[in-house]
């Protein structure tokens, strides 16, 4: 060892210090941190505000087609949607997608479920004139990668969710959410499952059956409120 | 609040995404441990011990925080609860199994620095577990970790005995190990789904 | 020991600290620290990348407070000392990235807040830094962080081509290669870390055999 790193060294082990010192250090330690971490996360806060906000709006750009401007509803406890203008991390929310004139396209409603790794997480566009889901985008997903992860990627998976019918019957779906074999997709409310990853395939259909059958009575009955946001 | 049933998340911490073969997590412990499942099982019981406790207390402060509007304080709130249990359970050890104590070495103040106990905190925050979820978690993660370790004890106990290559000795072969048990569990995918 | 280092100051002596955490004590080749990150998120070259310098950011920062504060710590509270001094800067790691790259950041998921049990930082600041002037600090620790980038790297590089077949998110291969998958799953996190280790281990044995 270089004689000189000795002489900058500081003796490691002093003798016992009071439990004042320690207290002192610890308390003067975790003040100053404190304060940094306020500071950094007041700074980088709008930042981060507008991270999240732009990448919502790609998300709901895509699952919501002809769509320039979007609207965020809460679900309030009497089971209607009330229009959103600031933050609220605890609400449930779906997002309301104008076109450039100014009308209602639909809601973008996110949902999640359990897949064959882990959780997936997607959101869906619902366009409840036609009464259907017209686009689809897996946000979250570890699924097994080439295979399972194909539900984010397969654009004729992703196909089948350009007018998959979700049409409403008393408070249920007319018709269940139903996932096929590869090919045999007949019915408009059928989902073509990808070839060596049924598993992640009807986790989708399933995690939409259960976000649909919980969503679509509530954004149809609320109507009015998503439409009260359109412009002439 | 996920609806995931109990048994569902414990057998997904535990064996699905087991910690240490499919999460990462805990690996300087898993590579260090001798070959010696004895010691292997004290381990994982006293990890999962340290797991229980701050999975308890990362759900208290999490909501705490939450209420308070103080989540960025979240981390350095979740590891300091965990070096203060590390602490207690090296004395509760300590005193009553002296032997067992020497047996574990520097790997007990090192769970401190165990990527798995901290990881078990920042998963049942970021999926949202109720406290009872949470708890079966921190259950599960701990079992999880413990047959990991045992495993992998017994496979190097094994392999003591055999005729390897001295250049692979050591770590390199732990890895190796490790990447076959990790794709065998693989194979649970799926289950309970 | 080379005699003029105790003539020649600074250079030579910092430049040995430096070169060392490259490559002689390499944190994750040599040392087998460092391990949670480098298997988690080296599946691609653009994650390694970002976790190396996330991590690396953390390191050297904290080496230079602990360094900064070595005199006035009192023995039994360091290690909390610098937990908490890393977790502060790991924290505020966190919030810079979510605000520069919202990508990046979901890419690093939860691995991000693991960086504070990251084995390297605590070993830096106990053995190094906490025993250092500021200046000789912080070239160890990035000394230090550059042979992890390194490493990190080689491991990201190795899984993204020869898992995805791509280089930086480029297709190598072109659309009709099937990539060797395993390779960006756990399983081959483990695989290609251990034959690294293997390789470097073989080398070093061979140039102790030829100066034999």
């Amino acid at each position: 060892m270089s004689d000189h790193m000795h002489m900058h060294a500081s003796p490691s082990a002093g003798p016992p210090s009071s439990s004042v010192a320690m207290i002192r250090t610890l308390v003067v330690v975790s003040a100053v941190s404190g304060l940094l971490i306020v500071l950094v996360f007041q700074w980088t806060l709008p930042a981060i505000k507008a991270n999240h906000a732009r990448a919502l709006q790609a998300a709901v750009f895509e699952v919501l087609p002809g769509v320039s401007r979007v609207e965020t509803f809460r679900l309030q406890d009497d089971g209607t949607l009330a229009h959103l203008a600031g933050e609220d991390e605890r609400a449930l929310k779906v997002y309301a997608g104008y076109t450039d004139a100014g009308k209602l396209v639909g809601v973008a409603i996110p949902a999640q479920g359990q897949g064959y790794q882990d959780v997936i997480k997607v959101i869906y566009g619902y366009d409840p004139a036609k009464q259907a889901i017209v686009g689809m985008k897996v946000l979250e997903s570890k699924e097994t990668p080439g295979l399972g992860d194909k539900i984010g990627k397969d654009p004729e998976f992703l196909g089948n969710f350009d007018t998959l019918d979700v049409a409403l019957a008393g408070d249920g779906l007319r018709n269940a959410i139903q996932v096929v074999k590869h090919g045999a997709k007949q019915q408009p409310w059928q989902i073509d499952a990808i070839t060596g990853a049924t598993i992640s395939s009807k986790a989708i259909g399933r995690l939409l059956g259960e976000s649909t059958r919980a969503w679509l009575p509530i954004v149809q009955r609320n109507r009015t409120a998503l439409e009260a946001k359109e412009t002439r | 609040m996920t609806s995931e049933s109990l048994g569902f998340v414990f057998l997904n911490a535990a064996i699905i995404n087991n910690f240490v073969l499919s999460l990462f997590l805990g690996i300087c412990p898993f590579l260090g441990i001798s070959g010696k499942r004895d010691t292997a099982i004290r381990m994982g019981i006293a990890v999962m011990f340290v797991m229980l406790v701050s999975s308890a207390a990362a759900y208290g402060i999490h909501h705490l925080l939450l209420a308070l509007g103080a989540v960025y304080l979240e981390l350095i709130a979740y590891i300091a609860v965990i070096a203060a249990t590390v602490q207690l359970v090296e004395m509760v050890i300590k005193k009553f199994s002296p032997a067992l104590f020497r047996a574990l070495g520097i790997f007990l103040p090192l769970i401190t620095t165990n990527c798995a106990i901290l990881g078990v905190a920042l998963f049942q925050t970021l999926r949202d577990y109720s406290f009872v979820q949470s708890i079966t978690f921190a259950f599960g993660s701990g079992v999880g970790f413990t047959i990991a370790l045992t495993i992998m004890a017994g496979l190097r106990e094994e392999l003591n005995l055999a005729d390897v290559p001295s250049l692979v000795k050591g770590t390199a072969l732990t890895l190796m190990l490790a990447g076959i048990l990790s794709l065998s569990f693989m194979g649970f995918g799926g289950l309970g789904g | 020991m080379r005699p003029e280092t105790l003539h020649t100051q600074a250079p030579p002596f910092e430049l040995d600290t430096f070169l060392e955490g490259v490559w002689k004590e390499n944190p994750v080749f040599v040392q087998v620290l460092g391990m949670c990150p480098v298997l988690a998120v080296s599946n691609s070259v653009v994650n390694s990348l970002s976790m190396g310098g996330a991590t690396v950011f953390v390191l050297v920062m904290s080496s230079a407070v602990v360094s900064l504060v070595r005199h006035w710590v009192p023995n039994q509270v360091r290690i909390a000392t610098y937990i908490v001094i890393i977790a502060s800067f790991v924290t505020v790691t966190a919030y810079l990235l979510e605000a520069i790259s919202l990508d990046i950041y979901n890419a690093l998921g939860a691995y991000l807040p693991l960086i504070v049990v990251n084995c390297i930082i605590l070993g830096r600041a106990e053995a190094y830094a906490s025993k250092h002037p500021v200046l000789p600090s912080i070239v160890s620790a990035t000394g230090t962080g550059l042979g992890f980038i390194l490493a990190i790297f080689t491991m990201g590089a190795v899984r993204e081509v020869l898992g995805s077949g791509s280089f930086l998110g480029v297709s190598l291969f072109g659309p009709h290669y099937e990539p060797m998958t395993v390779f960006i799953l756990p399983g081959g996190g483990f695989f290609v870390l251990g034959a690294l280790l293997l390789a470097i281990s073989w080398f070093k044995e061979r140039n102790k055999r030829g100066q034999a």
